[in-house]
């Protein structure tokens, strides 16, 4: 029985003008004919009601998959390129999988799940699909180095933000640099599908220049990347001509220098920048052209999501948080007030939120990692120090280097400053990988504790 | 101490902490033939920035990142502390 309460997908597909297009760098298809077809060689009734991954080698087959199964399948874990098969096996358990949509049944044959093999060309449907519930959708954690973690959203709270922020009132063609099986790249990919636009998906492969030539020739009008992927573009020369009416950031820390270099590269767009996570969802997206976000924002000031700081940290309440996770022994994914502790640090000045990085403060040196505590032990071990902080320091070159914010031990005084920083440093470069060795140090009176003890990392 | 000196004592010293050997910084020595490698040139920036007050890298309108020594003194001499 269908269940005109619910709207999947699908539901948004042949309403707004024709015309509407998906294509990534090898094919384009018809996202306002999509409504009525099948990829699913008219095996999707089969999928009703069950838990479904979908392991798609492409961006294009995976986000026709979604169209195809939302309202459908009970739940749908959409599998991002990029996860070990180690993982893969103990993520089938946990999601309790029992359907596999895939284009490559080799891959499934012996794992006594039933496959069913996307094909590569649509056919019209012979009956119309059913919507009979509201599907889960699965998106999988990035960033941990264990078996990521399975949140669960609804297409509602996934979209959510798209009305409430979307600049274009007309059919925006919308490109992004991240793949759409991952949070972010899914977002755009809906507001495509939902807003009545079209999407142009990224290729990994693709030469910057190729993928910006697609991007003019299909007519791109809003596009949306992490700050590093705007970065790579700038420097590769090939922005020239491109003009995008709205430029988006979201992922990472968007600072003040790329925000003004993407408002001078494209002086007709709206450069914004969002934050969201896979588990908050979307949190507000800021247009003001300067980083961070404005402290009347927090505390009920910001329409659908609640926001505050706790323990330094933003704390996100909204109808986009996820709405748990799946598998068992993981904490709650949101506090017994609905809020999601993202772990990212803000730091308040001036009226002005700034993100200051994750709680866990790994500093990241040009791709290369560490642990400040790893730097510290290192640097305590002089007998002239009595306690140090390693710290990030923005770097134009390597993105970060390492600071080190040092307190005298007693009987020491800053007579001794020198004498003791050439010999900590020597200590660091005997033990410690170049990377991590400070590139400046610097000697302070005290060193902000927290409540519990611990060593303060965000005032930096 | 002028900017040019105070450039060529930090990479300097930077080299003798890296144990590398540096040719003669002539004007036009490119960059990469210094042997300092990006790290070196990070911790260089970072150096100047606390004893200049300066950083024309983070602050630049354009992207271009200079290719010899002598466009890297004139990236500090050309910018206001």
């Amino acid at each position: 029985m269908s269940r005109p309460d619910v709207r999947p997908l699908r539901g948004y597909l042949g309403t707004a003008a024709a015309g509407r297009t998906m294509s990534d760098a090898h094919r384009q298809v018809s996202l306002t004919g999509m409504a009525g077809q099948t990829w699913l060689g008219g095996r999707l009734f089969e999928l009703t009601g069950r838990s479904v991954l979908l392991d798609l080698g492409t961006q294009l087959q995976s986000a026709i998959g979604l169209a195809e199964l939302d309202g459908v399948a009970q739940r749908m874990l959409l599998l991002p390129p990029d996860v070990s098969a180690d993982h893969l096996a103990s993520l089938v358990k946990t999601v309790a999988i029992d359907a596999v949509v895939s284009d490559d049944p080799a891959r499934w044959m012996d794992s006594g799940i039933e496959n069913f093999v996307a094909t590569t060309e649509p056919q019209s449907a012979s009956t119309p699909t059913v919507t009979a519930r509201t599907t889960e959708w699965l998106m999988l954690t990035s960033g941990t180095s264990g078996v990521p973690k399975v949140v669960s959203h609804t297409l509602a709270g996934l979209s959510g933000a798209i009305v409430a922020d979307t600049l274009a009132p007309t059919s925006p063609v919308w490109a992004t640099f991240y793949d759409i099986r991952r949070y972010g790249g899914l977002q755009i990919l809906l507001r495509a599908m939902i807003g009545g636009g079209s999407m142009v998906l990224s290729d990994p492969k693709e030469a910057m220049a190729d993928w910006v030539a697609r991007l003019h020739a299909h007519g791109v009008t809003h596009i949306s990347g992490t700050p590093t992927h705007w970065r790579k573009l700038l420097m590769s020369g090939a922005a020239d001509g491109f003009a995008p009416r709205y430029v988006r950031l979201s992922g990472e820390i968007a600072d003040q220098p790329i925000l003004d270099a993407l408002k001078q590269t494209f002086p007709a767009a709206s450069v914004g920048h969002a934050y969201a996570s896979t588990e908050a969802g979307v949190g507000f997206a800021v247009n003001d052209g300067r980083e961070g976000f404005p402290e009347s924002m927090l505390n009920g000031g910001c329409e659908g999501v609640d926001m505050k700081i706790e323990d330094g940290s933003l704390r996100i309440r909204s109808g986009r948080v996820a709405t748990g996770y799946v598998g068992s022994g993981i904490p709650a994914l949101t506090d017994a007030d609905g809020f999601v502790d993202t772990g990212d640090m803000v730091e308040v000045r001036g009226g002005r939120c700034y993100f200051v990085g994750r709680r866990g403060g790994i500093i990241n040196i040009g791709g290369r990692k560490v642990h400040p505590e790893e730097i510290e032990a290192v640097i305590n071990s002089h007998p002239g120090v009595r306690m140090s902080r390693a710290r990030a320091r923005k770097s134009p070159i390597t993105g970060a280097i390492v600071a080190a914010d040092i307190v005298l031990a007693e009987g020491y005084s800053s007579g001794d400053s020198d004498a003791v920083r050439d010999g900590v440093l020597a200590i660091c470069r005997a033990a410690l990988e170049p990377h991590k060795v400070p590139a400046v140090v610097r000697f302070v009176p005290t060193l902000a504790v927290t409540s519990a003890g611990k060593l303060a990392r965000t005032d930096a | 101490m002028s900017i040019r000196l105070k450039i060529i004592s930090e990479m300097q010293q930077i080299a003798r902490e890296q144990n590398i050997t540096l040719p003669p910084l002539d004007d036009d020595l490119p960059l990469q033939s210094t042997s300092l490698d990006s790290l070196g040139f990070a911790i260089l920036v970072a150096r100047l920035e606390d004893e200049l007050g300066r950083d024309p890298f983070t602050i630049a309108d354009e992207a271009a990142f200079p290719l010899t020594i002598g466009d890297f003194v004139r990236a500090y001499e050309n910018v206001p502390a």
